[in-house]
């Protein structure tokens, strides 16, 4: 589980997050949704350190993120895995050298086991046989997959995600959710997911946090969120006629 | 206004030399980058050598217009301002053109396309990983262009001066080795580890605080060149002030 206490954090003068606190619980999709701007991703980022939050901390099972030194944070890097908005895979290196960066950096298997388990990660997220190519030789989606293989190589404790459906096409994006959502089951992993794609807020959504104006405006499930009457978040969610008509008939 | 940058400089190359994860991983990214750095810029550094010794011959038998000077000093100017001044010093400034903006926009595009937040996420010392190699590497191969520049520089103003009859080729060999001294090899050899450390280190610095994207990468890239270059003369001064 993860626990975020307080956050805040500014941009000089542009205060974006004002106090945010939330739980992330084991085994399940929590998303983190909001318009643009509203401070998801920074959020995001104060969490797994990339932004040092002003205030406020992170617990990672009760050991506290904020608090730790670079080299006390090693240890808990080792168990997060992410997949970035643009993918971030290294384009020097083929899709089996991505995969198999972190294992070699940080485990003492043999090539022949780091092997293994690329080849698994890359079953689990159907690209068999796409060890050798490029990142610039695949499809949006394909990165995206690639991005997950790479984040679940070390066996994650918690994974993060920014943004999984943007570029992508509908029927592509619901792949990607499912497979967030497989293997968030699968392997009991703490998921924090941040998106504004409605379709993952209704299918994956266990545990949804809503952020408006850098702060937490609403907490739900994606079954309490049609029947709720906040406002911000209605405005958000049923945005358009099509998701009004929606909303209407359930 | 000078100090902003240059504590983000010193905090970053302190970060440069942390003890690396892997030392490995490491070795082979050293070697990778000592192929990129120094392979890579033979052909380059081989061209301007030759024209560098050439032009220097010409230049200087052009101004010696006193009989009562003998033509071996031809030779001797050569020698002592190719080793002392020019190739190290030109060479390193093509080198800041050719290498150091290849570094800067190498990171800079990792930096805007989330790469290196990738490696930060995964408890990888980013500025360890991505910079020390390339220091490393600069540092073991640019002394090395430096004494190819040198070799080719004095044969490219043998041949232009022989070549052209300003000096006879036994002229030119006693100017060469009359009153050599082994300490401006030294000095040359100084110049090229500081030129190297500068050219990686401040074009690193550049791409690695890069934020943006396309655009501020080439920002990152030419403003880790003119920095490179301002720095190299800077410290070739600072050297020949210290040294001779």
């Amino acid at each position: 589980m993860i626990e975020i206490k307080d956050i805040h954090k500014t941009f000089g003068d542009n205060y974006v997050l004002k106090g945010i606190s939330s739980e992330f619980r084991e085994g399940m999709n929590n998303l983190i949704i909001g318009g643009s701007g509203s401070g998801k991703t920074t959020l995001l980022k104060c969490m797994v350190g990339l932004h040092e939050p002003d205030g406020g901390s992170v617990i990672y099972d009760g050991r506290d993120f904020t608090k730790m030194t670079f080299e006390e944070r090693i240890d808990i890097r080792k168990e997060i895995g992410m997949l970035f908005q643009s993918s971030a895979l290294f384009d020097s290196m083929t899709v089996e050298e991505n995969i198999m960066f972190p294992l070699n950096m940080f485990t003492t298997q043999s090539r022949k086991e780091k092997l293994e388990r690329v080849n698994f990660c890359l079953q689990r997220v159907n690209l068999e046989g796409k060890n050798k190519l490029f990142p610039a030789e695949l499809s949006g989606g394909m990165k995206k997959r690639v991005g997950i293989a790479r984040a679940i190589s070390m066996q994650p404790k918690y994974l993060f995600v920014d943004e999984p459906n943007s570029g992508l096409d509908p029927k592509t994006s619901i792949v990607i959710d499912e497979l967030i959502n497989e293997i968030t089951e699968e392997y009991k992993i703490t998921t924090v997911v941040v998106t504004h794609d409605m379709n993952s807020v209704m299918g994956i959504g266990d545990n949804i946090i809503f952020l408006f104006d850098g702060r937490k405006e609403w907490e739900g499930s994606n079954k309490e969120i049609a029947k709720t009457d906040n406002k911000e978040l209605n405005d958000f969610v049923f945005a358009s006629k099509f998701t009004q008509a929606a909303k209407e008939k359930l | 206004m000078i100090f902003y940058p240059l504590g983000k400089y010193i905090l970053l190359l302190k970060a440069v030399f942390r003890r690396p994860e892997k030392w490995d991983i490491y070795r082979r990214e050293i070697f990778r980058e000592m192929v990129s750095i120094g392979v890579g810029s033979v052909w380059i550094i081989s061209i301007i050598s030759v024209f560098l010794g050439m032009v220097t011959t010409v230049q200087t038998a052009y101004q010696l217009v006193s009989d009562l000077i003998p033509k071996s000093i031809i030779g001797s100017i050569v020698r002592d301002s190719t080793i002392l001044e020019l190739s190290p010093t030109i060479s390193a400034i093509v080198l800041a053109g050719k290498v150091g903006s290849s570094v800067a926009s190498q990171i800079g595009t990792m930096r805007v396309t989330e790469q290196i937040d990738a490696l930060e996420i995964m408890g990888i010392n980013s500025p360890g990983y991505l910079i020390l190699p390339k220091i490393v590497a600069a540092v073991i191969t640019i002394p090395m262009l430096v004494t190819l520049s040198i070799g080719l520089s004095i044969l490219g103003g043998y041949l232009s001066g022989t070549l052209s009859g300003a000096v006879t080729a036994n002229d030119f060999i006693m100017g060469l080795t009359e009153g050599f001294r082994g300490f401006t090899v030294t000095v040359s050899m100084v110049k090229a580890i500081i030129f190297a450390f500068i050219i990686t280190s401040v074009s690193a610095y550049q791409g690695f605080y890069t934020s943006g994207g396309a655009l501020e990468v080439g920002v990152s890239s030419t403003r880790g060149v003119v920095i490179s270059c301002i720095m190299i003369l800077f410290a070739d001064y600072m050297v020949a002030q210290l040294l001779l």
